[in-house]
């Protein structure tokens, strides 16, 4: 009776021991591929076309994505945001609050997690299959660097689209956030915006937010692609790669985005 | 999809997302009102800033004409001395009143000058000498508070006397609370 619950408990410690190691050594493996990224980059510039291309998949390709939603984020912010102050006879405040939250979080958070889903996903599923039908062992056999010609156009393509898509995404929220309260609620035009204009601060919100979401670039497109790379060859083994992608790269962003905020709020 | 047209789509989302910049900049954040050309710093003490802050607005008649500069510990005095930036193009004369407002009942803080008469101004280094305290709402409130209680205490100590005092109360009212 002892001896079955000290294996019991010795197997579920070694489980939870292997995983972890697991966990390390894949942290490991990625930020070794994030090196090598950056070291063969020079091939990426210097061939600048297949970073355009790619920049055309994940941003362009992403642009209907990040503005619809935007729109409709701005909408929701005012129409909450105007329920609340109206109480306080405070409604003018309301470009205030929708600018302040969309360009210090909404905008690089929001954009981030649907960057993860509409181009995270794809770079991972790509370069899985590029994997699986053994097109990476090839350009290895012709003396192309993989890392040089797959993974680095691909890596600056997405730092170069979040910030340009964070911006986007602000920009039209406010846009979307001004249509409700203006014409719709019928709060003061001039009101609206010298108000979101005297309490929103160039370098404290607009700098810090453009900061968040080059390094939510960073690390979305790095998570995609590290799990393409390190995807399994096999069918199974993509879909998996693609579904870790959006669920490591959320749940990365929003711990980043606090430890940021708390960094650029103390500064 | 032949590379050029590529090209011309990347072209039009990096435009875009450069004009959405320049409008958050311009449009949404104050990178076009908070411009003050060349400055003279003045410096003010107070015995109590309450919540002012640094770069909080220096206004004139409304008129934002500087900016607070920084804000500093007197350990001799124990006074707050703030330093403050007024446009090169405002002058104010020598006597000018610096006082501590809040916009609104609970907005932020700012200094409010106003101008005084004599003929010299404030250069660069000079201090303002009149100034007056932030008006610090706690302070308000608790010394209501006691002037209250001690008016309650008194009707205490004459409320055996109810028919006297029923009348003395009917005067009373009109007075101010302090």
């Amino acid at each position: 009776m002892v001896n079955i619950i000290i294996t019991m408990v010795s197997r579920f410690l070694r489980g939870i021991g292997s995983r972890m190691i697991a966990r390390v050594w894949r942290l490991g493996a990625g930020t070794r591929l994030f090196m090598l990224a950056i070291i063969y980059s020079g091939e990426s510039f210097r061939r600048f076309h297949l970073t355009l291309r790619e920049v055309y998949f994940t941003g362009v390709m992403s642009l209907l994505i990040i503005i619809v939603s935007a729109f409709f984020v701005g909408m929701v912010l005012a129409l909450q945001g105007y329920n609340t102050l109206q109480k306080y006879g405070s409604s003018e405040a309301i470009g205030v609050l929708v600018a302040l939250a969309l360009v210090r979080e909404l905008g690089p958070v929001v954009t981030a997690l649907l960057f993860a889903g509409r181009a995270g996903t794809a770079i991972t599923a790509e370069i899985g299959l590029m994997k699986t039908t053994e097109q990476l062992s090839a350009m290895e056999m012709m003396a192309v660097n993989p890392i040089a010609r797959v993974v680095a156009p691909r890596f600056w393509a997405g730092v170069i689209s979040m910030p340009i898509l964070a911006a986007l995404f602000s920009m039209v929220g406010v846009l979307g956030g001004y249509l409700v309260a203006v014409p719709l609620i019928g709060v003061d035009d001039g009101a609206f915006w010298s108000q979101m204009q005297a309490n929103v601060d160039v370098r404290a919100d607009i700098i810090n937010g453009v900061i968040k979401s080059v390094v939510f670039g960073v690390a979305c497109t790095m998570i995609a692609l590290f799990e393409g790379f390190d995807a399994p060859p096999t069918a199974e083994g993509v879909s998996h790669a693609t579904t870790r992608t959006v669920v490591i790269s959320s749940l990365t962003v929003l711990c980043l985005d606090f430890v940021l905020t708390s960094f650029m709020l103390v500064v | 999809m032949d590379r050029t047209k590529i090209d011309l789509w990347v072209g039009i989302f990096v435009a875009l997302g450069a004009a959405a910049l320049l409008g958050l900049a311009m449009k949404v954040g104050n990178l076009t009102s908070s411009k003050i050309g060349d400055t003279y710093s003045v410096s003010a003490s107070f015995e109590n800033i309450g919540g002012l802050k640094p770069n909080a607005p220096v206004k004139s008649a409304g008129v934002v004409v500087g900016r607070v500069a920084e804000i500093n510990f007197d350990a001799k005095t124990y006074e707050a001395v703030v330093t403050i930036k007024i446009d090169k193009r405002y002058q104010f004369p020598k006597d000018t009143f610096a006082n501590i407002y809040t916009a609104g009942l609970l907005g932020e803080q700012y200094i409010g000058l106003e101008a005084g008469g004599e003929e010299d101004v404030l250069k660069t280094g000079d201090k303002i000498s009149q100034t007056q305290d932030a008006i610090v709402l706690e302070k308000m409130i608790s010394q209501f508070l006691y002037n209250k209680a001690s008016e309650s205490g008194k009707d205490k100590a004459s409320a055996p006397a109810a028919g006297e005092s029923a009348k003395a109360k009917s005067t009373e009212l009109g007075d101010a609370p302090f």
